[in-house]
């Protein structure tokens, strides 16, 4: 039944996608309908899927299906397999469930905008990638469905195209992905080397045999690749930039499903990296840096979805934190991705509400006072807000505080930082809500705000819903047994802080952001224009703690100096040699016309001098 | 019952001496009269060689270069005098035209 | 025999050397004919006495006098500049014919070739038994006859070309005595110029050549006297100055 049913997961919106933009204007009436109701049909598929799995044993759980050889090439045989497995089914419901109800959601965000068929194909074409990605059985199916949300994500962020700002943070966001996906074809490459093959069950069957540096190698690569992906530090700073696509695709792509791509990559290649211990120290050193910087630039921004980008890049350095702890993390890691899933795309249509009736105005400046405008924007958001802070009994209480704790259990500073990282997300969440929905109207001219349609709000109750009720996968440790099989089993508890310190501990630090945020932000008048006399911290934030500048000089000028030089060399050089030939002729040819000057006398001399050498040669032949 | 050396050496030198003349003098008339030398050189070794083998082939051939000679000093001072007509000069560097 | 070629030999070899360095081309085509007849004495040594009539008759006598008539034509006192025009080509050339004598002598001493047979038999074999004259004959018109007729016929390919080298073509048709005697009268007419015959000549008691003018009344020199081409001569006698 599975080899039946999971193709058609990604074949339905496959089809939508080619339906939609390959048909072209004639599809403009009925085309986002359609696109909507296949994601649907693949999230009903994917439950079925996932009914079917619970009622199998543990071990039977994992089945692939061969759909095609895609190639052969000498001694590499790659074929389109697919993998189900516990972990891809987790990520088979996210995908086609958030995306079904942005989908919704997007019938009426983009109801206005006329190149919305384009719009719902790109959506769709993303969705079939993105479960491409999930659930490929060897790497490079995995590379396909990895390349296709890259395209997907340029095609979304630059969706806009009249706009340059947009066309730019498209490039960039494609430029630095290419980076990372240098990384991961490096590891591919290498993983052929090494195994003969990169489908996950031999990688997986021959990492701990496998010499330690080569599978050091194999990691560090692969968390090139995630990095470039998840936008983890150094390549994180398209990612603020992509917000200039339309809300949903920054919803859809930019917080539940692309980015954490990397973070399924991580936990996909757990027995490379369980080989690996300098590659996993790498991925915890990237997390808890990308953690702390995503929280810090989310401090100072005043464009609501720049902060909550900020936040995206700091929930992902938790995951990846999680999936560098090694088997005591990989499913924590997981358990908040989707949860993280659920509150931030949850958070993103809210905001995306909130810029539907400001006249789509980002500025958090010109916000003020909506929740009495908007009772189930702000509600809604409020579930999210609640979710990612951490607040007790939420969602994302649950997966943050494990993954805390997880962190603390190996070394306590590690934990420490998360902590303070999360006292940072309960100081810049608040600080939006309090700008947002309470202190005092800043609107501007002409603008009323007014809750939006039901096709818009429908989605947002679900979503704070699952944001809610998400922790119930914790309940029993479900989620870990469930997920054991594939990522392994987590150690047992050893001595140290016990699990309820901890979590009192994230409660008090998070009070603590939520207060220094009220106090700050909530007690005082929010300056409508952005005060330009800060102090230094404010203004090192507001510049994406340099993020671009840091870019710009150790990878942009050296490329430009590099370029420019090549170019010189091929301008003088091979240029020169292909000219320089022609040339070196015409000078010696100058030289020796000068033997034609035209004297009889002197052609004389030369004949009787060819005359006087063929005499002596032969003589010199003949000689007695 | 002599040796036909000398006589090669004799012919040998006026051939070489014709040919330097040929590149050194300057007036056009002189370098043909060079070449006439060189020409006779050549009949002198001829006519040596004919006594040396003791047949008259040498002197047919002989005879034969005094003709050609004869034939081309004609052409040839006819084509010095057409120049000479036109340029007024006799030095054969005048004509230097063909030159880079 | 030998003695015939001791005395011819060192002549003939100072001549030739004569002709390298003297100036004037007359002196040049005199040395050479002192070559070409001391070559004749050899061949007359040599057991070719045909060739040393044919020698003396054709070579000196027809073809030298022929350089001889052109050098006239050409300019009797042009002679070469002293310097070289081209850079280093002297040396070379002196160089390059000095290589050339020691190769070729080089190359004789390398050879044994026997005593000379002499002429003896071959003179004899004249068709009437008759000397060198019938032996040449009998070669000539037996073995290369085919060689004699191609060189008359090259002779008279040389003489045909040497009257197209030498022809003028006439662009306009010759002027008859009439058009001659008109011009004149014109010239007479407009310009003042004398209708009479040019003066000849004149001759002094110490020139009598063509190139001396003749005095007018008042001593000066009338131009008209001395053939045209001669005018502008640094050595003729135009320049000289009449001493009154």
């Amino acid at each position: 039944m599975v080899s039946n049913v999971l193709p058609l997961v990604i074949a339905l919106p496959l089809l939508g996608a080619a339906v939609l933009l390959i048909g072209g204007r004639r599809t403009d009436s009925w085309g986002p309908y359609l696109a909507t109701l296949l994601p649907i049909a693949s999230f009903v598929c994917a439950l079925v899927l996932f009914v079917h799995t619970l009622g199998q044993p543990d071990d039977a759980r994992s089945q692939s299906v061969h759909l095609w050889t895609w190639f052969e090439a000498g001694k590499l045989n790659v074929g389109a397999d697919l993998l189900y497995d516990q972990l891809s089914s987790l990520f088979l419901l996210l995908i086609t469930g958030v995306g079904s109800l942005i989908h919704v959601y997007s019938l009426g965000y983009m109801a206005h905008d006329e190149r919305k068929r384009r719009f719902f194909g790109y959506l769709n074409l993303f969705v079939a990638a993105m479960l491409t990605l999930v659930l490929a059985a060897n790497y490079l199916v995995l590379f396909l469905g990895w390349e296709g949300v890259g395209l997907a994500s340029y095609l979304l962020i630059g969706f806009w195209q009249h706009k340059p700002s947009a066309a730019a943070a498209a490039k960039k966001a494609f430029v630095m992905n290419r980076v990372g996906d240098m990384g991961l074809s490096l590891a591919i490459a290498l993983c052929f080397t090494t195994f003969g093959s990169t489908s996950f069950d031999v990688v997986n069957a021959g990492a701990q045999h496998a010499g330690e540096t080569t599978m050091t190698w194999l990691g560090l690569l692969l968390l090139l690749g995630a990095c470039g992906k998840s936008a983890q530090v150094p390549l994180q700073a398209w990612l603020l930039d992509a917000m200039e696509g339309p809300t949903p695709v920054s919803a859809l792509i930019h917080a539940a499903t692309m980015v954490t791509a990397g973070v399924y990559l991580m936990v996909r290649s757990h027995a490379i990296l369980d080989a690996a211990p300098v590659a996993r120290t790498a991925v915890v050193v990237v997390a808890t840096v990308t953690l702390l910087w995503g929280a810090i630039i989310g401090t100072a921004k005043d464009d609501i979805k720049k902060v909550l980008a900020g936040s995206t890049m700091s929930q992902i350095g938790y995951m990846m934190l999680a999936a560098g702890l090694g088997p005591a993390g990989y499913a924590f890691a997981i358990f908040h991705l989707l949860t993280h899933g659920f509150f931030k795309a949850n958070m993103f249509l809210g905001a995306g509400s909130v810029m539907h009736a400001m006249d789509d105005d980002v500025d958090m400046r010109h916000y003020g006072a909506l929740r009495r405008a908007m009772p189930v924007t702000f509600l809604t958001f409020a579930m999210g807000y609640l979710a990612i802070i951490g607040f007790p009994g939420f969602s994302g209480f649950w997966s943050k505080d494990k993954i805390i704790d997880a962190a603390w259990h190996e070394h306590w500073w590690i934990g420490a930082l998360a902590l303070f990282g999360a006292g940072i997300t309960a100081f810049y969440m608040t600080r939006l809500m309090l700008m947002t929905f309470f202190t005092d109207r800043r609107w501007r001219e002409g603008v009323h705000p007014h809750e939006s349609p039901s096709i818009m709000t429908g989605p947002l109750v679900v979503l704070a819903a699952l944001s809610v009720l998400g922790g119930v996968m914790l309940l029993g440790s479900w989620i870990q047994d469930y997920l054991a099989p594939v990522v392994g089993e987590p150690p047992e508890e050893s001595s140290g802080a016990p699990a309820w310190l901890i979590s009192l501990l994230a409660v008090l630090v998070v009070a603590g952001g939520v207060a220094l945020a009220w106090f700050l932000v909530g007690k005082r008048p929010v300056p409508q224009a952005a005060p330009t006399d800060v102090r230094w911290p404010v203004a090192v934030a507001r510049q994406d703690l340099f993020g671009d500048e840091i870019n710009d000089t150790f990878v942009v000028l050296p490329g430009r100096k590099l370029t420019g030089a090549l170019l010189e060399i091929d301008r003088y050089g091979v240029d020169g040699l292909m000219t320089g030939g022609p040339v070196a002729v015409g000078a010696f040819a100058g030289i020796f016309r000068k033997a034609q000057n035209g004297f009889v006398r002197s052609y004389a001399l030369s004949v009787l001098g060819g005359a006087v050498v063929v005499v002596l040669a032969l003589m010199v032949v003949n000689w007695q | 019952m002599t040796d036909v050396t000398p006589y090669l050496i004799v012919s040998a030198v006026l051939f070489s001496i014709g040919a330097t003349g040929v590149l050194i003098r300057r007036n056009a008339i002189v370098v043909f009269m060079c070449i006439e030398l060189m020409l006779n050189a050549a009949n002198l070794s001829l006519v040596s060689f004919s006594n040396l083998h003791g047949n008259l082939e040498g002197q047919v051939t002989a005879f034969f270069v005094m003709v050609v000679a004869a034939a081309e000093v004609v052409i040839g001072l006819a084509i010095i005098m057409t120049i000479f007509r036109s340029r007024r000069s006799a030095s054969i560097d005048d004509a230097s035209l063909l030159k880079w | 025999m030998t003695a015939t070629f001791v005395v011819t030999a060192p002549l003939m070899i100072l001549s030739a050397l004569g002709i390298l360095v003297v100036r004037k081309a007359v002196h040049a085509a005199l040395l050479l004919a002192v070559v070409m007849i001391n070559l004749a004495f050899v061949y007359a040594s040599l057991d070719a006495p045909f060739l040393f009539a044919v020698q003396i008759i054709v070579y000196t006598g027809a073809v030298l006098m022929l350089f001889l008539f052109v050098l006239m034509l050409v300019g009797v006192d042009v002679s070469d500049e002293v310097t070289e025009s081209i850079r280093g080509h002297k040396v070379a050339s002196l160089l390059l014919g000095l290589i050339l004598a020691v190769v070729v002598l080089a190359m004789i001493g390398q050879l044994s070739l026997g005593t000379m047979k002499g002429l003896a038999t071959a003179n004899g074999a004249g068709i009437r038994g008759g000397g060198n004259l019938e032996a040449l004959a009998n070669l000539l018109f037996s073995r290369y006859v085919v060689a004699f007729e191609a060189t008359s016929a090259l002779l008279i390919t040389a003489a045909v070309g040497a009257m197209v080298l030498a022809h003028r073509e006439r662009t306009e048709p010759k002027s008859t005595q009439a058009e001659l005697a008109r011009e004149r009268v014109r010239a007479y007419g407009e310009n003042g110029l004398h209708l009479g015959p040019l003066p000849a000549p004149g001759t002094l008691a110490r020139h009598n050549a063509v190139d001396t003018p003749a005095l007018l009344p008042d001593g000066s020199h009338a131009k008209q006297s001395i053939p045209a081409g001669l005018h502008g001569h640094p050595k003729s006698g135009a320049a000289i100055e009449a001493k009154p």
